[in-house]
């Protein structure tokens, strides 16, 4: 058995033992894997399909919660206004939230890390004109950067190719506005890693630029680069959501949880609440586990706040 | 009658996985008017009891048992007896005088705020006060200083501000803890003649925490000696270190480097590696190289200028770091590069190595001007002949890879087409030849200490069979015991191996005990090239006659 | 004079001041012109202006026509320096789907928004700088952890979440305020003020605190990481050990060090707040310019689009440059390397 395998390595190592005794770091992880494994297999999971116009009925509409009055234990968590049940409506709509998401940080990250190890490493002008780039977005909300890249977007595609394109429009929008914490962050990492010996060392032996650039200095810069990426999942799950209830996110038909939202929003004055209600906390739900578990790793991940 | 006497004290830090014992039944006195040295190697707790003598120790240790007292008060009966004595009666001065100091207040603010907190005189006073201790610990042009900030002042002179700011008060204690370990060699005595200037003006009790010999001899006029933890010895300095009772003080005393005689090999009493294979394996696979007695490098008018440029700035300021050097290194010789701190000897290592490119001059190596090759095949048949361990045990190896993939990195690099179970036993070869074990290969540098992971440095320069080895300050990070134990290694690969070694460090007793010929750098420009026992015998510049007066002798407690 | 006031009148007369003055002013201007092109390529490149103008009856002639008054044909060059001028005046053209001018819609709604993001600023910095000291201060504890909870829990709950709920709560269940408009406005000349109104100060209330709870918690979380790293330096230590009593610490040492950062952050904060607003404003349906802009985008209102991006961006200039000289007063050290620099 190996004592240094990677699997016995983790087991052991003081990151795994704070998450042991933490449990905010158990729970939320637990719900974020409830959720994640829903959406992924929402067909299986879900009681009813919501968008398959054969299951539904306008008879089932505006049903409350099966605890309240008037509702039934079919629809756990009542019905909408087209009578499709809320709970597989947000599992659904649940997985493009995290669709999304998960897509858009990813491009955040890739984009914004190789430009920021390749600008903290070469240096020169090449650093000094990303960074100000990075700067000067960064000042840009990415609220507003993703609905500036939104709207272009939609001006520069042809009307009738807005739905399809929709997703990807959304998802470079809401990559493109983050990118720069992940250069920034990644740039500062990889300064502090190129003035140690190791790197110094491999370039006297003639080890080429591309491989200390991601074999060497990558792996050691991950660190941060993890705990900016679990805090920018929730901000892109929320910008996503935002975009949606503002009605310049994903197309109706296939709703996430913030156009669910939007559409709950119509009926909360006349007595419906719980149409919007569920969606809400559902999000709220999936935001927060993201953040406290992101915000256990900074804490752990930090050496220096002992 | 002491003034401060410390009984049975045990301090514990209870950690995640075990507690570790930093004091265990630490007992002494130290009276009025005298120094006294606390020594010790890292991890023996001398810092520890320092911090432990104010509360301030760091979390999550605390103090386990027995006590502290001061002039007759017992600081841990009650935890608001220390607030009484700090700054009041005690005073602490740390390593780094850059960290020290508030950055955004200027020093005469922070010199008032503290005279404040504890005399109660009007602001006008105060800064009269200020002003008056600044000129005692001789900054020069004290008026005006006062309204400079941190920044404006120079490590020495920093230094000086923050034993003023100990000191306002009037302690009757001092607790200096390394303070002059991270200064040059020449400010460092000017800062500890201070220290003994202000013991004797004040008659302060001061409590001196080094790992320096040099400086116990020559400051100190007792010395307690920790190890790991426990109080192993303590005495009249001059009877301590010429006279040594316990078995580790006297390995402590044989291990630092003698400044005054060349010796062959290091006394080593403690070993940190059991098997010792007087067969270097990898000679089996090394021919053994004719030496030609030739010049293997020659450096002529070496010159590097820095281009600090900041940003979109319009003004840059040129650091010439090097200056017109010129010197050779004969093959199977140990050339050694001698300076303080910005003399450029780094720099001039690190152009030899191809790290940087030089703006004006050439180097040779066997015949051949490195410094032009374009080609980047050409320049490995160099790269492989020229390598270099590092100074910093923690960042020369990188630690996400395995011992093995650290040592492979090389091998493969120059020879792709080695099969495994050559590329294994070549390594493990390595290995051994700096005295690790095989199982080495399979751990990450983490579980190593630092005089192991030089040895893990070493075995990697060496796969490549190289013919000359730049050692850049190998030893400065390490305790003075391992130390010993890592430059006789070097002199054996050296012999064994006929390697011709660059040898870059500020200590000078250490470049006496491994070089052949030395070379002095001052700001840039070479001062004095010399072979070693003319040079320490028969020093020609002013500048190496100073530095090696200044140097901290241990033997001087001889006299 | 308290030292402030001593330090900021040496400064006055530092040529070296001056010198900084000018170099980010001319930074400032370079941005804006950069700006100015994305928004002009807006314009120039998506759609077709002429088109989106006019309705279907009209010819190709008149079209041509109308192309070659407005300009479209001339060189790009020239084109660019025309919107650069009429920008500066703030002329933007005419909406495409309002058919008014621009300037006027801005107008209009800039009030609004101003005070919108006034008042949601100043709850955010005070209360945000406040609790996030606490926490830094006192690092374990019962009221500590559950701040921390708590703002947690903001930085997850999204801007239109949060006044969702307070519609609901304080409208719908309480009805003691309005969920949405402005109230009673008073026009002072340019302006039109909901402040002097009691209906303008109730309608302000639920938007503004929705606007700044995100905000504020950021700031929480920001201060505290600030002030805890601050306290584990050396300095503090060294300050300990000469008995400076551990308020002054507080105060006097952590808190001045601590809050240089804390200004970029306010900085950045009022810009993040106007982008926000643009959320707060579609839930509470604000008249604001933020409301504008988001119909501007779905219905691809181009003329308001680069006029909005141009407005932000300046704004955002402003607020760095007002920042950067505020730097230089604070942090010592940037006095320093602009010296070296130019020394």
């Amino acid at each position: 058995m190996d004592k240094n395998s990677f699997f016995n390595r983790m087991l052991d190592s003081d990151v795994f033992f704070s998450f042991k005794k933490s449990p905010t770091a158990i729970i939320s992880s637990l719900i974020l894997f409830i959720i994640l494994f829903s959406s992924i297999f929402a067909e299986i999971v879900s009681p009813y399909n919501p968008f398959d116009p054969k299951s539904l009925s306008l008879m089932d509409a505006f049903i409350p919660p099966s605890w309240s009055e008037g509702g039934e234990t079919r629809f756990l968590l009542g019905t909408d206004g087209q009578g499709r049940d809320m709970l597989s409506t947000i599992i659904y709509g649940s997985r493009i939230s995290l669709i999304v998401g998960f897509a858009a940080i990813l491009f955040s990250a890739v984009f914004g890390v190789i430009l920021g190890l390749t600008a903290g490493y070469f240096g020169g002008k090449y650093e000094m004109a990303v960074m100000r780039f990075a700067d000067v977005q960064l000042t840009v909300p990415s609220i507003l950067m993703a609905l500036l890249v939104d709207g272009i977007a939609r001006g520069l595609i042809p009307k009738n190719l807005h739905g399809e394109m929709a997703i990807y429009v959304l998802i470079f929008a809401i990559g493109i506005s983050e990118w720069p914490q992940f250069a920034r962050v990644s740039r500062g990492a990889t300064l502090v890693e190129k003035n140690k010996d190791y790197v110094s060392a491999s370039k006297i032996i003639g080890v080429g630029n591309l491989i200390i650039m991601f074999k060497h200095i990558l792996p050691n810069i991950l660190r941060p680069i993890l705990v900016i990426g679990t805090i920018g999942l929730a901000l892109a799950i929320i910008a996503e959501s935002t975009l949606s209830f503002l009605g310049v996110g994903v197309p109706p038909t296939t709703p996430s949880l913030g156009t669910l939202i939007r559409i709950g929003d119509d009926f909360l004055f006349s007595g419906e609440w719980w149409i919007t209600f569920f969606p809400a906390i559902f999000l709220v739900l999936l935001a927060f586990s993201i953040n406290l578990l992101g915000d256990w790793m900074r804490d752990t991940l930090n050496p220096k706040l002992n | 009658m002491s003034f401060l006497k410390i009984n049975n004290l045990s301090i514990d830090y209870p950690m995640r996985r075990e507690t570790v014992y930093a004091a265990k039944n630490v007992s002494f006195e130290v009276k009025r008017g005298e120094i006294l040295g606390l020594v010790g190697e890292s991890g023996s707790g001398k810092s520890t009891i320092g911090n432990s003598i104010i509360n301030l120790i760091d979390e999550p240790g605390k103090v386990s048992g027995g006590s502290i007292i001061l002039d007759n008060i017992d600081i841990y009966e009650k935890p608001e007896n220390i607030l009484k004595l700090r700054g009041k009666k005690i005073g602490l001065i740390f390593q780094d005088p850059q960290t020290s100091l508030n950055p955004i207040l200027t020093i005469g603010e922070q010199l008032i705020e503290t005279i404040l907190t504890h005399i109660k005189v009007s602001k006008n006073e105060a800064k009269e006060k200020a002003i008056n201790l600044l000129k005692e610990v001789g900054i020069k042009d004290a008026e005006k200083r006062f309204n400079n900030y941190p920044h404006q002042f120079s490590g020495g002179m920093r230094q000086r501000v923050v034993i003023s700011l100990a000191l306002c008060c009037e302690p009757e204690l001092l607790i200096a803890d390394e303070p002059t370990t991270a200064l040059d060699v020449s400010i460092q005595s000017q800062i500890l003649d201070l220290i003994k200037k202000l013991t004797k003006s004040r008659n302060l009790a001061v409590i001196l925490i080094t790992h320096d010999m040099g400086v116990i001899a020559e400051t100190t006029d007792r010395v307690a000696v920790m190890n790991n933890g426990e109080l192993v010895e303590i005495g009249n300095t001059k009877e301590l270190l010429t006279n040594p009772k316990k078995s580790y003080t006297r390995s402590l005393v044989s291990s630092v480097p003698p400044t005054n005689i060349k010796i062959n090999r290091f006394k080593i009493i403690e070993k940190e590696n059991s098997n010792k294979n007087t067969n270097i394996k990898i000679l089996s696979r090394w021919k053994k190289r004719e030496l030609k007695k030739d010049n293997l490098v020659k450096v002529s008018n070496l010159s590097k200028t820095f281009d600090d440029s900041f940003f979109s700035e319009k003004n840059s300021e040129k650091v010439m770091a090097v200056n017109n050097v010129s010197f050779e290194i004969k093959e199977g010789e140990s050339f050694g590069l001698v300076g303080e701190s910005g003399s450029g000897k780094s720099t001039i290592a690190k152009m030899i190595v191809n790290l940087f490119k030089p703006t004006d001059g050439d180097i040779f190596f066997d015949n051949t001007c490195i410094t032009k090759i374009k080609d980047k095949n050409e320049m490995m048949k160099f790269r492989r002949q020229i390598q270099m361990i590092f100074q910093d045990p923690y960042s020369s190896l990188n630690g996400r890879f395995k011992v093995k993939e650290i040592i492979s990195e090389p091998i493969k690099l120059h020879n792709p087409s080695i099969k495994n179970e050559d590329l294994s036993s070549y390594i493990y070869d390595l290995l051994e030849s700096v005295e690790l074990s095989k199982q080495s290969a399979e751990r990450y540098p983490h579980e190593f200490s630092g005089g192991q992971r030089q040895r893990i440095s070493i075995a990697r320069a060496l796969a490549t069979q190289p013919r000359l080895l730049v050692c850049d300050e190998p030893t400065s990070a390490l305790d003075v015991s391992i130390q010993a134990q890592i430059l006789n290694l070097l002199k054996d690969l050296q012999e064994q191996l006929n390697l011709t070694i660059l040898f870059i460090s500020h200590d000078l007793p250490v470049v006496r005990q491994m070089c052949d010929r030395i070379a002095v750098l001052k700001n840039g420009s070479i001062c004095e090239i010399s072979e070693t026992e003319k040079l320490f015998n028969q020093p020609n510049h002013d500048y190496t006659k100073e530095l090696i007066k200044l140097m901290p002798k241990i033997e001087s407690i001889y006299k | 004079m308290s030292p402030f006031k001593e330090r900021a009148q040496i400064l006055k007369k530092d040529p070296k001041l001056i010198n900084y003055f000018f170099k980010r002013l001319f930074q400032s201007i370079l941005v804006m012109l950069v700006v100015a092109f994305v928004s002009f390529s807006l314009f120039t490149f998506v759609g077709d202006p002429v088109n989106n103008m006019v309705g279907e009856e009209t010819t190709s002639e008149e079209r041509e026509q109308i192309r070659e008054d407005l300009g479209l044909n001339d060189p790009i060059y020239v084109q660019f320096t025309t919107f650069v001028g009429n920008a500066s005046k703030g002329n933007f053209g005419i909406s495409y789907q309002l058919r008014r001018p621009v300037s006027e819609l801005i107008a209009e709604r800039l009030p609004a928004t101003i005070e919108l993001v006034i008042v949601s600023a100043f709850i955010a910095l005070l209360f945000g700088t406040l609790l996030g000291v606490y926490t830094g201060i006192n690092r374990k504890g019962f009221i500590s952890d559950s701040i921390l909870a708590v703002s947690l829990l903001g930085v997850s709950l999204p801007t239109f979440v949060i006044g969702i709920l307070f519609i609901y709560l304080f409208s719908v269940i309480l009805g003691v305020l309005p969920s949405f408009g402005r109230g009673e406005v008073v026009k002072l000349g340019y302006w039109t003020t909901g402040f002097l109104t009691i209906s303008g100060l109730k309608a302000i209330i639920l938007p503004s605190v929705t606007l700044s709870l995100f905000q504020m918690t950021y700031i929480i979380r920001l201060v505290r990481a600030e002030m805890m790293e601050i306290l584990q330096t050396d300095y503090i230590k060294f300050a300990k050990a000469r008995g400076i009593k551990q308020r002054s610490i507080y105060y006097n040492h952590a808190l001045k060090n601590g809050l240089i950062p804390v200004i970029t952050i306010a900085g950045i904060n009022i810009g993040t707040l106007i982008a926000f607003s643009i959320i707060t404003e579609t839930v509470f349906q604000w008249p604001g310019m933020g409301f504008l802009f988001i119909q501007a985008v779905k219905f691809v209102d181009i003329p308001i689009m680069s006029a909005y991006l141009v407005f932000i961006a300046f704004v955002f200039v402003m607020i760095n440059f007002i920042v950067d000289i505020l730097y230089y007063f604070i942090d010592p050290r940037i006095r320093n390397k602009e010296e070296a620099s130019s020394g």
